[in-house]
């Protein structure tokens, strides 16, 4: 489903290198979690793989069921399937969230050429989807994200994530800020979505959320490269030692 | 001869002078009515239209600005429009003269404006506010008509009046002398509108009292056409306990400068100032706004928010005079600005002027453009690029548009905001 190969990316402001020769397949129905210390590149991997204008792709490719995403904009490769759930979900004061969620849903669906959805089938949607993640009706009354506590913009990620139905979903540290929980109803409406068509990015520090949502594969990344894959025992590895040893036989 | 008679009349202000010249014997007014009309055209011919240095006109120089002046055109027709909202009371002023048929509702008294010019009562109210009062003083040499209205003590209106100005070409001078009595409650919508892309020249002032514990929303919706140049001008004096919340849409025309001139008189009485300025094309729009804090314990907050596009230019004046025996006084205003492109213009000016001591007074000023983390945010969600403009937009505007508390107003304005950001966005 996606093959990233030899990718070099830099922030456009400065030019500083951050992805430097980045190889990863994902395949179709898999779960794989990225793991790394911090300023290895892993929130810049997933700002790349949705489209994000700050940074600049200066060699490599990213292939997305065997397209190259690369000149593609934000909203395109989201209506073509990626989703990144946001380690910071974004305040936007003035925007009523359902709203945002009918425009981003019927955006998409106009895109793929399909019917936009009625109102009542939309209402349906998000009820089902809201009530199985704990999500009160309040809340979804709110200005998108505004007065949200850390859990409850997690949640509301995962929210849109379920009701947008990608095919590849890029899990930003959702497991930061969240108790234990907030992070089981999150994992449990990940898992929910897990299906053979399906593949799932878990970008992570710590291997508690890995617990919950079991990858089958773990790649660590560390200065813009993978520099071990290898399936969940990796993961139990890196908790037990840290990465200095991995690092260290890498170099 | 002093040296401002030596300067040459521009065009603009020989067509002005021309105007009064030719409707001489015609313009409605008794002689006292007849006397400060000429006093105010002899003022406008000698010290001509204000420029960038006269201060309050700094940013917005109307002789430089204010090219050319349509002839008036009294056979000019223009058709009422639907009302903004549905069951609003329609007071229909068309190219400067109104229409009185139809029934006022309970409490409130009508009367033609063009009455009072012709029977004098209307002589005092036409004098200017200073010497930099052009805006009154063209309006007050050439005004024919308008409404004078009198809403009785303790009325409370359910559905607003909309005094509906509809404007097809040529020039119109129109004056709205309004008093609310005591206790009473209404919403008023001041909305101007042109019919068509003929230009015009409009000049409306509007004479708010509000009387003891009123609680008044006045909405002021300008829409002329992008030919078209709006003088506007709202007065307003509060008494005890009394609340105006003045609400401000400008959408449309091409040379708009909407002035508005506040006091407080009695302890208590609250003023709200919300304004949306959407601003597109080559348009020049400015708002000035001066507010007197005259007695103690009364309250104040102003937020002007500005989205700005293409080549046009915002100004934005405000200023909060604290009177020495105002204490207590709480005043805040806020001007937001997003600039949308290169040679987008806004000039903002807050200001504060505190003679009392015990005060709590400030003011702020942002200009930015569209976030970019809450565009990528978006957009990561399917949004197009230009749709997800729009809804940042829109949304840094529908905050303050959210405030007036009435649904079916809330959503006509909303719906005036979209369209606007459609055809410009």
């Amino acid at each position: 489903m996606l093959e990233i190969k030899n990718l070099h990316a830099r922030i456009a402001e400065d030019g500083t290198e951050i992805i430097r020769g980045l190889n990863l397949t994902v395949k179709a129905g898999e779960v794989a979690a990225i793991m790394g210390p911090n300023g290895s590149g892993k929130s810049t991997l997933s700002y790349i793989l949705s489209g994000r204008e700050d940074y600049e792709v200066t060699e490599g490719e990213i292939l997305y069921n065997g397209e190259n995403i690369l000149e593609l904009e934000a909203s395109e490769r989201a209506a073509k399937g990626i989703f990144l759930a946001f380690q910071y979900p974004v305040e936007i004061p003035g925007v009523a969230t359902m709203q945002f969620l009918k425009v981003a849903m019927n955006e998409q669906r106009k895109y793929r050429g399909e019917d936009e959805l009625t109102t009542p089938e939309f209402m349906r949607r998000v009820k089902e989807a809201a009530a199985e993640l704990k999500i009160a009706p309040e809340m979804l009354r709110r200005p998108l994200n505004v007065g949200f506590s850390g859990g409850e913009k997690k949640r509301a990620e995962i929210l849109q994530m379920a009701l947008l139905e990608p095919k590849l979903c890029v899990l930003d540290e959702t497991d930061s800020g969240l108790d234990i929980d907030a992070l089981k109803i999150v994992a449990d409406g990940v898992n929910a979505l897990r299906s053979p068509d399906r593949a799932v990015i878990v970008i992570t520090h710590y291997q508690r959320l890995l617990d919950y949502i079991v990858p089958d594969t773990v790649h660590v990344l560390y200065k813009g490269q993978v520099i071990k894959s290898g399936d969940k025992t990796l993961a139990h590895e890196l908790e037990a030692n840290g990465y200095a040893d991995i690092i260290e036989a890498a170099a | 001869m002093n040296m401002q008679q030596a300067i040459k009349m521009t065009a603009a202000e020989t067509a002005l002078v021309d105007a009064y010249t030719a409707q001489i014997g015609d313009l409605p007014g008794d002689g006292s009515v007849l006397s400060v009309r000429d006093t105010l055209v002899h003022e406008l011919k000698t010290a001509g239209l204000p420029t960038r240095r006269v201060e309050s006109w700094h940013y917005t120089d109307l002789r430089t600005l204010l090219r050319a002046v349509p002839t008036a055109d009294p056979t000019a027709f223009a058709d009422r429009v639907e009302a903004l909202v549905a069951g609003a009371t329609v007071l229909s002023v068309r190219n400067g003269h109104a229409d009185l048929k139809g029934n006022a509702p309970e409490g409130v008294t009508i009367r033609s404006y063009t009455d009072s010019l012709l029977d004098g009562s209307a002589a005092a109210g036409l004098a200017v506010l200073g010497t930099d009062d052009a805006i009154g003083r063209i309006n007050g040499g050439l005004v024919r008509g308008g409404l004078e209205l009198v809403i009785a003590d303790g009325t409370e209106l359910e559905d607003p009046l909309e005094i509906q100005l509809v404007q097809s070409l040529g020039q119109a001078h129109t004056r709205f002398p309004v008093s609310f009595g005591a206790n009473t409650k209404a919403t008023v919508i001041e909305r101007h509108l042109s019919t068509n892309a003929a230009e015009s020249l409009i000049s409306s002032v509007s004479d708010i009292t509000v009387g003891e514990g009123a609680e008044i929303t006045w909405i002021v919706l300008q829409q002329q056409g992008a030919a078209d140049t709006h003088l506007g001008q709202i007065r307003f004096d509060l008494a005890k306990d009394a609340k105006l919340h003045l609400f401000l849409i400008n959408a449309g025309g091409k040379l708009v400068r909407q002035e508005i001139h506040g006091k407080t008189s009695g302890e208590g009485a609250d003023f709200k100032l919300r304004g949306i300025n959407l601003l597109g094309g080559e348009s020049h729009t400015d708002v000035t706004f001066t507010l007197g804090h005259n007695v103690p314990h009364t309250t104040s907050t102003e937020i002007i928010r500005n989205v700005v596009f293409d080549r046009a230019k915002g100004v934005f004046q405000g200023k909060i005079l604290v009177a020495k025996d105002a204490q207590k006084t709480d005043a805040k205003m806020a001007c937001n600005t997003l600039l949308l492109s290169d040679d987008a213009d806004l000039s903002a000016k807050p200001e504060l002027e505190i003679f009392a001591d015990d005060v709590q007074c400030g003011h702020g000023a942002t200009v930015a453009d569209i976030d970019h983390t809450q565009l990528f945010y978006l957009m990561a969600r399917g949004i197009p690029e230009n749709k997800a403009r729009a809804m940042l937009v829109n949304a840094f505007v529908a905050e303050i548009v959210e405030e007036l508390d009435d649904e079916p107003l809330v959503e006509a304005l909303e719906s005036v905001i979209s369209a606007w950001l459609e055809k410009h966005a």
